[in-house]
């Protein structure tokens, strides 16, 4: 804020409040005499409508002249006047920090003590995974479901089928790095529809065998075999799912595929390493890992 | 030729009707969409019916539609009849009905379609805008100069809180909405990040206290002493609490960005002027409530008169709890809870509604010449399906709120979350039904007043009211 409308808000501030104070005072001090009040209580409307001149009811008055004086010392503490800031000091940013620290060196001891530990170890922790529950509750469950068994573009996590692997150490990587896995749009390299209903059909059909007969098998072995491999498996080091495990991330309908295919799919798993801090990760891992043990 | 000797009621029975009409429908809609928070499949994966865009639909409906008719028809009765002269510019007046109607078909038929500015209570896009701001000047010519034409000295004081109604609202709206097209139904917002947002709760809680406390409190303060056939309890109390609360509410928008990327100054100001805003506020109702002592034996004959009342009693509610939850350390717990729409019902349903309610049936009879509504009897049932409704409504989101608040923030021993987001979304269930409930019993009172209104007026031909002269002239 510049200077001047620093200066604009103090003085807007100052002039609405003394304004105030002033009314309320001048109303109850000034004394109309007997003439004033009959002249104005003869005032008549619309045939009946009248107004009586009774004095400011007293409670009524002390209340508005102390919350105008209670603002006075409130703006004297607290931000409030412009620029300064007031004598406490305070701001949200400052609350939000010692409030955060105050956690910190209250709750960051307890999760110290399992954050030495090894996720395996955890897993077996009744206390840790109580722990690792309600986090997983609070940081996960709006996209990986309250059960932790997904939906749909948000991989189950309790049926022992990775994408990018369920070792502890690849699972805690996932919770602390996040993961991206890019499905590339395909819809160029096929020469006709058929070509690609063809494979719609083939890629549907591979949880029962990959059936070498169809024309659609040569094209998967050059096109998506980079990703996919060879057998179908999948490709953890890429997050590429297994097309053979009958498990569909996004659907197994012919049109989900085909769109699969033509548009591609991103799937992204957030970073939380700087949001939940190495310990808690670590708690979460164990508690993931514990789901599918 | 206009004659002059007589009221021009027509634009006002016009909007009277519209009230009821959009009372109901916008109701109907608030019922859908609490509904839906029940059973979501209830849209039956209809765009046109999700929850998202009926919300909006709701919203403006009961505030622009239903609100707003009742402004509308009351400012021009007021006006009228406190300056002893006919409403200036009939061809004018009859423009504003329709332009006005015009645009709550318009806003009927986008929002549902996903057209929309994406702000809270302005969600309507730039074409509708325009048409808004014609109307609304057009509405301001309509009633100032009726005011400049007037034959008595002084300016009731419901004409102050209407003027200033009508003369911010579209400061508001112009400046809010000010953006740069860039299709028929596209458009953005001139201001952008946390400028956009401060903007937007600028506008967004002025039309709490402008559109619905200071039009309907115009509305009370001629309403409430025609039918106590009272005085106004004081003057000099309605010149204090007027000031102040037209100079305080201005500042008060940003205690809904508390704890946001807005500057903790402009959350500090707006804190500390929402806290002094509850004795404006309650000038208000001290001024409406004590307008009845010496009448009090009316209520137990006058169902129209405990409308205002209960009304009046919900307003002092409401801008006490509304500067409570403005505090910063009490809105780290209420905001984004269910306890804000029990805070805006009791203030939408209890003191608007209940308002306007008790108003049109003091209004509607003499506006066809009439002693009063076809059933009284029929009046005490609507005072008490409303009054039963609301309390259910206020008292289920006041629970679910608080419990909600509560419930994100709890922690277990190890600083880890006691409770899942979903589990405090269970446990809102039984609280969403209590709240349908009671939405449902609020409405069914809003057909009642369909019929008694329908059988008051059915075979009346109305004849025109002469302008009554001025006392004293």
């Amino acid at each position: 804020m510049s200077n001047s409308w620093s200066w604009y808000v103090i003085l807007g501030t100052i002039v609405t409040l003394a304004a105030c104070f002033w009314l309320v005072t001048y109303a109850n001090r000034q004394r109309a005499s007997a003439e004033e009040i009959k002249e104005s209580e003869s005032h008549v409307w619309d045939e009946n409508v009248r107004e009586l001149n009774n004095p400011l009811p007293m409670w009524w008055l002390w209340l508005f002249i102390l919350t105008i004086v209670w603002s006075a010392f409130y703006l004297i503490y607290f931000p409030g006047m412009g620029d300064y800031g007031g004598m406490s000091g305070w701001s949200q940013e400052g609350q939000y920090a010692e409030e955060v620290a105050a956690a910190e060196a209250r709750y960051g001891p307890i999760f110290a003590e399992y954050g030495a530990m090894e996720v395996t170890e955890l897993a077996r922790n009744p206390d840790a995974l109580e722990i690792g529950a309600s986090l997983f509750q609070n940081y996960c469950s709006q996209c990986h479901g309250s059960t932790a068994k997904g939906a749909r573009g948000f991989p189950n996590l309790t049926d022992d089928d990775w994408l990018y692997g369920g070792m502890p150490a690849q699972i805690e990587q996932s919770i602390v790095s996040g993961r991206t896995g890019v499905m590339p749009p395909l819809a160029a390299v096929f020469a006709s529809d058929e070509a690609l209903d063809e494979m719609v059909r083939y890629v549907q059909a591979m949880p029962d065998g990959m059936d070498t007969t169809s024309p659609a098998h040569t094209q998967y072995m050059t096109l998506c075999i980079a990703c996919h491999g060879p057998t179908g498996a999948g490709v953890q080091a890429l997050g590429a799912p297994s097309l053979v495990d009958d498990i569909w991330l996004y659907g197994s309908s012919p049109a989900e595929i085909k769109r699969t295919i033509v548009e591609g799919r991103n799937g992204v798993m957030p970073a939380n390493g700087d949001l939940v801090g190495s310990d808690r990760a670590r708690i979460l891992a164990a508690y993931v890992y514990s789901l599918s043990q | 030729m206009e004659n002059q000797s007589s009221y021009n009621d027509k634009v006002v029975r016009q909007f009277a009707i519209m009230t009821v009409v959009w009372g109901i429908v916008g109701m109907l809609v608030g019922i859908i969409i609490a509904a839906e928070l029940i059973w979501p499949g209830l849209s039956m994966d209809m765009p046109w019916l999700t929850y998202s865009r009926l919300r909006p639909l709701h919203t403006n409906a009961v505030i622009f539609a239903f609100g707003g008719s009742a402004l509308f028809a009351t400012a021009y009765y007021v006006v009228q009849r406190t300056c002893h002269v006919r409403l200036a510019f009939d061809k004018l007046a009859s423009f504003t009905f329709w332009g006005w109607q015009t645009i709550i078909v318009l806003a009927a038929v986008t929002l549902p379609l996903g057209i929309s500015q994406g702000k809270e209570y302005a969600e309507l896009e730039w074409p509708i805008d325009l048409l808004i701001a014609i109307v609304w000047v057009s509405f301001a010519i309509c009633y100032l100069f009726t005011i400049g034409r007037r034959r008595v000295k002084h300016i009731y004081v419901a004409n102050w809180f209407y003027a200033a109604f009508i003369i911010t609202v579209a400061v508001l709206h112009i400046f809010n909405n000010l953006a740069i097209p860039v299709s028929l139904w596209k458009s953005y917002s001139v201001y952008t990040g946390v400028v956009d947002g401060m903007m937007q709760w600028w506008y967004g809680h002025n039309a709490v206290g402008f559109f619905l406390t200071a039009g309907f409190l115009g509305m009370m303060y001629y309403f409430v002493p025609k039918q106590a056939e009272r005085p106004i309890y004081s003057y000099r109390l309605s010149v204090v609490h007027f000031w102040a609360l037209i100079a305080i509410y201005m500042w008060a928008g940003p205690h809904h960005l508390h704890y946001t990327s807005l500057p903790n100054w402009a959350q500090s100001l707006g804190m500390v002027f929402s806290v002094i805003l509850l004795a404006p506020s309650w000038g208000g109702m001290i001024n409406g409530i004590m307008t009845l002592s010496g009448a009090w034996h009316k209520l137990r004959t006058d169902p129209i008169l405990k409308f205002m009342i209960v009304a009046l009693s919900f307003y002092g509610m409401s801008t006490f709890e509304g500067p409570m939850m403005s505090i910063k350390t009490v809105n780290a717990l209420s905001h984004y809870t269910d306890w804000t729409i029990g805070h805006v019902h009791s203030g939408a349903l209890g003191w608007v509604a209940m308002m306007t309610i008790g108003t049109m049936y003091c209004l509607i009879p003499r506006l066809y010449n009439k002693t009063a509504m076809y059933s009284i009897k029929l009046i005490d049932v609507h005072f008490w399906t409303s009054t039963i409704g609301v309390v259910l409504y206020a008292v289920s989101m006041w629970i679910s709120g608080i419990t909600q608040g509560l419930m994100w923030r709890a922690l277990n021993d190890d600083g880890t979350l006691t409770y899942s987001f979903i589990e405090s979304i269970k446990f809102t269930y039984p609280y969403y039904g209590i709240r349908l409930v009671g939405g449902l019993i609020f409405f069914s009172g809003m057909l009642v007043m369909a019929y008694n209104v329908w059988m008051t007026i059915r075979e009346v031909k109305p004849q025109p009211v002469a302008v009554i002269q001025p006392a004293g002239a």
